[in-house]
């Protein structure tokens, strides 16, 4: 394998990091080579995926399918292949992954480090618990784990990477009518119809966006998303649409002002009795997608994003939480609020019962501060925060956040003894320090 | 009715773009190359992506004798014949320096070897009136450089047969399109560092499709390089040869 230096970093550029990377484009030499850390498109946002000073491997080249079957909806692919890939060539026959989060970049191998959920996660729990089998190498050797081998299982399945190299798992797809979903979209006015309107859902697919500079009586306002499979042929196709953010983009672009005035006509978009559409599968659950590279809009420095999720008996912690970000005017116009259910697959999994706010951050001290704060906060009101997307949390945190901490540190460190496969995260937040 | 496409040297990542494409047309493929369990995986691939049918066959362009049965299976087949060579090596040009009987193999891999195989090739699709030849050559083929030109030369050689290639099967109705990608970001350049105008594996699968489609002679990927091309081929020799590029 070449090793060729470079400095990279995660989906929001705020941590760089600076290594030996290998871009592997066949399966064989994986094997054989000394272990390090794995990263597919990079996507997490913080430093789940960046090993500084040390060796990385780049999976994203390793992206093909290696089995399908159409009548159990059982496909096998490579680590680096992208989830929103899978959706692209099996929905048309009828079959999608049947978790995928909010990027279609996502790598299969990045889906299971981080233990994903998508806008089902009420009703279909996270990527894990639709996993079937995982390759990887574990402590040099070649290893099929699946959800027999229970302990190494919850360990890998939202593990960071750290109990081994995955090379292929198999996917248990779910049944979809075609390409189309079909979405309706309506207006929530405040905080307390906003939840209302989330905890009454009954739809498979439900999202929240969140107005995260709105104040006052109109704290709390924003759009709720509600979609099903549709046979439907969607009008516009996705295809040759994409768009590219040519490059960093200044400051202002995000000021105060544009930003709310963005969210104002973005809210106002939607008639008052709410709409109805037939909208592409990619559009749906990968809205950003078709920009390339929108994480330039937050220029040079990058941004953070912030996610935690609270139990349900903690909604006014996580009301007051939106109040302070609101307060602050460092949001940006991509807020997220969810509804969780309570499946985790794996001990270091994210999800909980309850509701799940996801806001991003343009990198600054005062936005740094904020975020600190609201990690805080997220501890305190019993809830936890996100390692795809964290890059601030402390290690006194992160370990209170995670009760299953030492159980997964315990058998990360005997699959990997000599620590090879710890990330600049890894380290920054302890979790490898039983 | 489905055509079928031979690809010689399927594994590399060029090809496998190529070939990824073809599958999701629904096209019959026949893949070759070295490395038999990669193979079998790009193969599993293609069948997921709606391949008509996938054979592997191993090739060694230095010995003629693994493409009897690859010959022998395309006259098996029926309907259209086609056929995309990505096969070729580039030893650094200072191994080469050191150990000039390296130049045997670059020719080989490079020029002798694929054309051979499409002398062999040429009666079947001929007797088929129709049908593409892509031959992806190099831009280092187009005028010889102080950096890789034991390279360049196999690959100049290549597209000069290319070229008569061409002149003979479009007669019969078969196409002959030449491919010169410049750098491509694949693992033969990774580690390289930045090079100029370069393209993806994806963008080069993209213009050989969109080449054919129109029934292009020759295709430079990225396109840029006909135009660097031209202008580096009319520097004067006298100096050029002094200079280093």
């Amino acid at each position: 394998m070449r090793w060729n230096e470079i400095t990279y970093s995660g989906w929001g550029r705020a941590l760089q990091a600076t290594g030996e990377v290998a871009r592997p484009e066949r399966v064989h030499g994986l094997t054989a080579a000394a272990p390090v850390p794995a990263f597919g498109n990079r996507r997490s946002y913080g430093d789940a995926c960046t090993n500084d000073g040390g060796r990385a491997i780049d999976m994203t080249r390793l992206d093909r399918v290696l089995s399908f079957d159409a009548e159990t909806g059982l496909v096998e692919a490579e680590a680096g292949m992208p989830i929103g890939e899978l959706a692209r060539l099996f929905a048309p026959l009828g079959w999608m992954p049947t978790v995928m989060p909010g990027t279609g970049f996502a790598t299969i191998g990045g889906c299971i480090a981080m233990d994903v959920h998508g806008k089902n996660h009420h009703i279909d729990g996270s990527f894990g618990a639709h996993v079937t089998a995982i390759k990887m190498i574990v402590a040099g050797k070649p290893k099929t784990v699946t959800p027999k081998n229970k302990t190494l299982f919850r360990a890998t399945v939202g593990g960071l990477g750290q109990t081994g190299m995955i090379l292929s798992a198999t996917l248990q797809m779910k049944r979809c009518e075609g390409t189309g979903m079909e979405v309706t979209e309506q207006r929530a006015e405040n905080w307390d119809e906003h939840i209302a309107l989330l905890a009454s859902s009954t739809a498979p697919y439900t999202v929240g966006w969140l107005d995260a500079t709105a104040k006052g009586r109109k704290l709390g306002r924003g759009i709720i998303e509600e979609a099903v499979s549709t046979a439907v042929e969607p009008q516009s196709s996705p295809k040759g649409a994409s768009k590219s953010v040519p490059f960093n983009f200044p400051r202002f672009t995000l000021s105060k002002a544009m930003v709310s005035g963005f969210n104002k006509a973005y809210y106002l978009r939607i008639r008052d009795g709410g709409q109805t559409r037939i909208k592409p599968l990619e559009e749906f659950f990968f809205p950003l997608d078709k920009i390339h590279n929108w994480n330039r809009l937050y220029g040079k420095n990058g941004f953070h994003q912030f996610q935690c999720v609270l139990p349900d008996a903690s909604l006014d912690a996580l009301k007051a939480m939106v109040e302070k970000i609101a307060k602050s005017g460092l949001a940006s116009p991509l807020a997220v609020l969810k509804r969780l259910g309570p499946d985790a697959s794996g001990m270091m999994s994210f999800p909980m019962q309850g509701y799940t706010l996801a806001v991003d951050f343009r990198e600054s001290p005062k936005a740094r501060r904020l975020i600190a704060e609201l990690n805080a906060d997220t501890l305190k009101a019993g809830g936890r925060i996100y390692f795809a997307k964290d890059s601030l949390a402390t290690a006194e945190q992160a370990k209170a956040m995670y009760p299953d901490w030492a159980t997964w540190a315990a058998e990360a460190n005997k699959a990997d003894p000599e620590h090879a496969l710890e990330t600049d995260m890894t380290r920054r937040l302890g979790l490898r320090s039983v | 009715m489905s055509e079928t496409w031979i690809i010689l040297g399927a594994s590399s990542s060029m090809a496998r773009n190529f070939v990824r494409k073809l599958a999701e047309e629904g096209n019959s493929l026949v893949l070759t190359g070295r490395d038999k369990d990669d193979l079998a995986r790009l193969s599993a691939d293609c069948l997921a992506r709606g391949a008509a049918s996938c054979a592997n066959f191993p090739i060694d362009a230095r010995d003629a004798n693994s493409f009897t049965p690859i010959i022998k299976h395309a006259g098996l087949t029926e309907g259209m014949l086609s056929c995309a060579v990505f096969i070729g090596s580039m030893p650094d040009q200072s191994e080469i320096d050191a150990d000039p009987s390296l130049i045997d193999g670059v020719i080989a891999d490079s020029f002798t070897g694929p054309a051979r195989f499409l002398q062999l090739l040429a009666p079947l699709m001929e007797e088929r009136g129709g049908g593409t030849v892509v031959g992806v050559g190099s831009v280092a083929g187009d005028r010889g450089r102080l950096g890789n030109y034991v390279y360049g030369a196999a690959k100049a050689g290549f597209a000069t047969y290319l070229s008569g290639l061409r002149n003979r099967m479009g007669r019969e109705g078969v196409h002959v399109m030449t491919v010169k990608p410049g750098p491509v970001d694949t693992a033969m350049t990774w580690g390289l560092g930045k090079q100029p105008f370069m393209t993806t594996p994806e963008g080069v699968a993209d213009d050989i499709l969109k080449g054919m489609r129109k029934k292009r002679n020759i295709v430079y990927t990225a396109g840029i390089w006909r135009l660097v091309m031209f202008v580096i081929r009319n520097i004067p020799e006298p100096i050029f040869k002094k200079m280093s590029i």
